[in-house]
């Protein structure tokens, strides 16, 4: 079987990690592939995982209580998704569901958990990492809720003087 | 400076508040040509005057393509135009998206919203002169599908070899299978050479400042970055100062403008 750690190293969440890491890392990584339309995850759902896109788009949404999803935004290739498998109660908080045909390396969450409280130097790296794509997803989502493109008071076009 | 008469050829619908029309000269002989980027100020007989990007090709100067969001009470009066109809029309002003300046380059265009449209004929340009410049990325956000212009274009555009086309929205549909999340996010995963690249951008103010923050994290200099402002213009002649943020007059010394030159007043309260 051929090892998943150069794919765990060309990944750009791990960019820049350190091989002893990479190795503890790839022994909670499994490959994964799914079909359009096909869930990820469900919310509410025990977050036991994250997942690395390799390939495909992924939607992260919620479910409508007048049936089907609202998709907050899609994710690509070398992006990371799910990080409720770090804070309990370790449930998912969103759906996410493949668009097109997505493949991807599983992360499993308990084994990874269990890793970074023996090696709080691995945690403390996973965090910082995560920490960033939280905070790069936070101010796009406040770009977004700032609906940028509608006509009004944000002036664009500008509004014609009276 | 008089308004000229110009006689609208062609009026259709974009999406539901936006429109384009197209305009052909009344009176006989050459009208001006207009470079990428500039605007005209058209007069909506009854209702007063808009400063309007040019939308079209600038190979065809004969044929004045403008795209309108309906905003206020010109631009709704502009949106009542009907074929045979006639407008006055002066322009066109402004600096331009400087593509002779870009040879060379690989280009990547960046619009938010309706700043398509005024990107458009920067996108003509280089599509039509396609062996002067390197890959060619267009980046397109939009509110939502139903808000996309010109879609038969930008499926269109996605076919021609060397050009990169991607379109996110920020609120997606049942039926969307594309980008979901504002227009910044596709930046970090684009593959560019920073010392061989020019972006241009338009859109809102925000939109823009963000867009060249990702674009300085890709190691883009400000120099190689254009935007186009957007200001109320009255006069277009630097005159009456409506346009004016700081010490720039928009109109004569905008609107396109390189990053390094007006990165300051995109961070400047209320100017």
């Amino acid at each position: 079987m051929t090892s998943l750690e150069p794919v765990l190293r060309q990944h750009p969440f791990f960019a820049g990690l350190d091989d002893a890491a990479l190795t503890l890392l790839t022994g909670c990584a499994r490959n994964v592939r799914f079909a359009p339309g096909q869930p990820l995850a469900r919310e509410g759902r025990s977050a036991d995982v994250f997942y690395l896109l390799r390939t495909g788009r992924a939607a992260l949404g919620i479910p409508s209580p007048r049936g089907g999803t609202i998709t907050i935004e899609t994710l690509d290739a070398g992006d990371v998704i799910g990080w409720s498998w770090l804070f309990p109660p370790h449930l998912w908080q969103f759906d996410v569901t493949a668009v097109s045909e997505v493949h991807a390396l599983a992360l499993d969450g308990l084994c990874l958990r269990g890793k970074c409280e023996a090696d709080p130097r691995l945690g403390y790296d996973l965090m910082k990492r995560f920490s960033r794509v939280m905070a790069a997803r936070l101010a796009a989502t406040r770009l977004q809720l700032l609906d940028l493109y509608r006509a009004g008071p944000h002036d664009f076009p500008s509004p014609e003087p009276p | 400076m008089m308004p000229i008469p110009w006689r609208v050829a062609e009026r259709w619908d974009e999406t539901a508040d936006t429109f384009t029309v197209a305009l052909e000269p009344s009176r006989p002989g050459e009208p001006p040509g207009f470079k990428p980027g500039q605007f005209n100020m058209l007069y909506a007989f009854g209702a007063g005057e808009s400063a309007l990007s040019i939308s079209g090709d600038p190979s065809l100067p004969g044929r004045r393509l403008h795209t309108v969001r309906k905003v206020g009470t010109v631009t709704s009066a502009l949106a009542r135009l009907r074929p045979g109809d006639q407008v006055g029309l002066r322009g066109p002003f402004g600096t331009s998206w400087p593509m002779t300046d870009l040879k060379g380059r690989d280009l990547i265009f960046v619009a938010g919203g309706i700043g398509l449209a005024p990107l458009r004929p920067a996108i003509y340009h280089a599509l039509r002169f396609r062996a002067d410049y390197g890959s060619i990325r267009i980046l397109v956000g939009a509110r939502s599908p139903a808000d996309l212009l010109y879609a038969a274009e930008l499926a269109n555009w996605q076919e021609i070899p060397g050009v990169f086309r991607e379109v996110t929205v920020d609120r997606g549909t049942a039926a969307w299978n594309g980008h979901v999340g504002v227009v910044t996010k596709l930046i970090p995963p684009l593959p560019l050479d920073p010392g061989n690249s020019a972006a241009l951008i338009c859109g809102p103010e925000i939109m823009m400042r963000y867009t060249a923050t990702a674009l300085r994290e890709k190691g883009l200099p400000a120099a190689a970055i254009h935007v186009t402002m957007e200001r109320n213009m009255k006069c277009a002649l630097a005159h009456c100062g409506h346009c004016q943020i700081g010490p720039h007059f928009i109109c004569r010394e905008g609107p396109v403008y390189p990053l390094d030159r007006i990165a300051f007043w995109l961070t400047q309260r209320e100017v």
